[in-house]
């Protein structure tokens, strides 16, 4: 039943380009898809091992620098008279370190997490994003500060004995960031059922409890952070290649935000959630665009996030979820609902 | 020598501000629990409402300042009242997730009213700083550091001579046993809300005129808020004042000594190095965090 729902939703998805000509949409989808791996990321951290982190947009903003940089070239000096001087590499090698990098910086943030929780990891997470972000609009020989980094190149697919295919149009956008995604979510899922998944849902249901069964904390979180991290910065490389042209607002908290809006509207801590909350919440500028001037968007948006949590607080998925194994007369609940809060620790 | 004694009294202006903002923070995180995104918008309605009575209405700028304390008072006392009342026994995050939802709201109500042109105050202090040997300082600036300090210490009273503030030190240490001695728990959440978010209002209407008026400009002035909480431990007002001072000397001889585009930064990597190395802050007792 479910991969029957998973295929069918791929193959909608996968027809978009074919009957959608409007460029608009299209560019929507593309930067919507972008955001939804990263919101899938996320779900990762806050939905499968509790771990609130508003800082993600880092990793994306990493990711993006990485990979522009390493398909640009830079010439920076450092301090002591060095210089830092690299030529061009083809973006897919980008896209390769910007993964690298970002979860490089995952496994730092990860470290963190074992020395603080709840509200003091959001807050460093939170601080790491905005120094990396200070970082980039004042290192302005590496990254041109506000000026942006500019002709980005667009990901060129080596294809063997047919040359290389360049990445240029929407069409071919939207399947690169459809694949991606697909990948992400496949690796997702196994991840999380897998072993080291039951690990990571211990930790966050009963963390005592977890640790009396012999789950490494700092080992299970570190590493669902470099995962995290990881495809974030995939992600944000995409962003890079696409859009072309990359500045420090990148890494506006407002991205991570949005991201955050996406999983707990969706529901944190299932698979489709910020699949289904990024869709809404990526194409809802779309849809409002005619009838709302921005800033009034912007505050539906705050006003919405707020709805969600009072009428909502599990999230669109794991209460339809809910609603149609009731209906069918099954009293167990879907078991995305077995990762919900149900055995939080008093505070 | 000189360029450090200036610093040190800029360190002193806006360390008073800092404070003002860290204080009524580390009040609310303390006690409520509560993770508060809306005290950065508190700081720029607090500023908004100087520009209001001030240019909008051509009031006294005097007057101004106790009107920003009042509005603040009341806007926060209903934000407790309608978004945090009902979800009082959920967990931190959704509590967190709520006040984003209403820091953007509220931020872009403040872009779509007065638009994202910045605004300045029109003092009535002289133009002239106050010129002590090596170093000098507006009047204005004076003003600030005095108004600051005179609201740290009707806190500091309130906190700790009045039973109002009792009640708030009980329900800090144990809201249960709070509860059970007959304190209202709800009217002291409500109460603790009101005044840190009336002193993050005083801080942004004192820091207004000093600079420009824009609607973003409660964002740093959060996380600096959460900085110093950190620094000072949770729910520690001495903590609060020490750290406010702490951060303002850092960002000077930041800006000072080491590039005035890291200035910002400053409070972010304390935040980082405290959390690594001390994570209950410089001034607590040994406790768990988080």
């Amino acid at each position: 039943m479910r991969i029957v729902v998973t295929i069918l939703a791929v193959a909608a998805l996968a027809s978009v380009p074919l009957w959608l000509r409007d460029p608009y949409l299209l560019n929507a989808l593309i930067t919507t898809g972008i955001f939804v791996i990263g919101a899938m990321s996320l779900n990762l951290l806050l939905g499968f091992t509790g771990q609130l982190s508003l800082g993600h947009i880092a990793f994306f903003g990493i990711g993006a620098y990485v990979s522009a940089l390493t398909s640009l070239g830079f010439d920076a000096g450092l301090p002591g008279g060095f210089r830092l001087v690299h030529t061009p590499w083809p973006p897919v090698v980008g896209f390769v370190l910007a993964i690298l990098a970002a979860g490089l910086c995952g496994y730092f943030v990860g470290l963190l997490s074992f020395r603080v929780r709840g509200a003091y990891f959001v807050i460093v997470t939170i601080s790491f994003a905005e120094v990396v972000r200070l970082v980039a609009l004042n290192w302005v020989e590496l990254t041109q500060g506000p000026l942006a980094l500019t002709n980005i190149p667009s990901i060129a697919l080596p294809l063997p004995g047919f040359g290389e295919l360049t990445l240029r149009t929407k069409m071919h956008n939207y399947y690169l960031v459809l694949v991606v995604a697909l990948i992400a979510y496949l690796l997702i899922a196994r991840l999380v059922r897998s072993h080291f998944g039951r690990a990571m849902r211990g930790l966050m249901e009963n963390e005592t409890l977890a640790v009396s069964v012999g789950i490494d904390v700092t080992r299970t979180l570190t590493i669902a952070a470099v995962i995290s991290a990881a495809i974030a910065g995939a992600a944000g490389s995409l962003y890079a290649h696409y859009i072309r042209i990359i500045d420090p607002e990148v890494f506006a908290f407002i991205n991570t935000v949005t991201m955050v809006i996406m999983v707990i509207s969706g529901g944190k801590g299932s698979l489709a959630g910020p699949v289904v909350g990024g869709l809404i919440f990526g194409l809802l500028p779309v849809a409002l665009r005619p009838v709302m001037a921005p800033e009034a968007q912007w505050i539906a948006y705050g006003g919405v996030l707020i709805a969600i949590l009072f009428v909502l607080p599990r999230g669109i998925v794991p209460s339809l979820a809910q609603r149609f194994a009731r209906r069918r007369g099954t009293t167990a609940l879907a078991p995305v609902a077995l990762t919900e809060t149900g055995a939080k620790e008093p505070a | 020598m000189s360029e450090f004694l200036q610093h040190l009294v800029n360190m002193l202006v806006l360390g008073g501000t800092y404070a003002l903002l860290g204080i009524g923070l580390t009040l609310i995180f303390g006690i409520m629990n509560v993770v508060n995104f809306t005290h950065g918008i508190l700081y720029t309605f607090g500023a908004y409402i100087m520009f209001i009575v001030v240019q909008q209405f051509g009031l006294n700028f005097f007057l101004a300042l106790p009107v920003a304390v009042l509005a603040g008072w009341l806007l926060g006392a209903a934000i407790e009242l309608t978004l945090l009342r009902p979800l009082r026994g959920s967990d931190i995050d959704t509590t967190m997730l709520v006040m984003i939802g209403a820091w953007i709201a509220m931020q872009s109500g403040t872009l779509w009213i007065w638009g994202g042109v910045a605004k300045s105050v029109t003092t009535p202090f002289p133009e002239a700083p106050l010129v002590l040997g090596p170093v000098s300082v507006s009047w204005l600036r004076l003003f600030v550091l005095a108004a600051a300090a005179m609201l740290i210490l009707v806190t500091y009273l309130l906190i700790n001579k009045t039973s109002l503030g009792r009640a708030m030190r009980a329900t800090f240490q144990d809201h249960d046993t709070a509860s059970l001695m007959g304190v209202n728990v709800d009217m002291i959440y409500t109460s603790t809300f009101a005044i840190g978010s009336s002193l993050a209002a005083a801080a942004g209407a004192l820091l207004g005129p000093v600079y420009v008026i824009f609607p973003q400009m409660g964002d740093l002035a959060a996380v600096k808020a959460f900085a110093i909480v950190i620094l000072g431990g949770l729910g520690n007002i001495t903590g609060a004042v020490i750290g406010g001072f702490i951060l303002a000397l850092a960002e000077e001889l930041g800006a000072g000594y080491v590039s005035s585009g890291y200035r910002d930064a400053m409070g972010f990597v304390i935040i980082i190095a405290v959390l690594i190395f001390k994570p209950t802050g410089l001034f607590a007792r040994a406790e768990r965090v988080g």
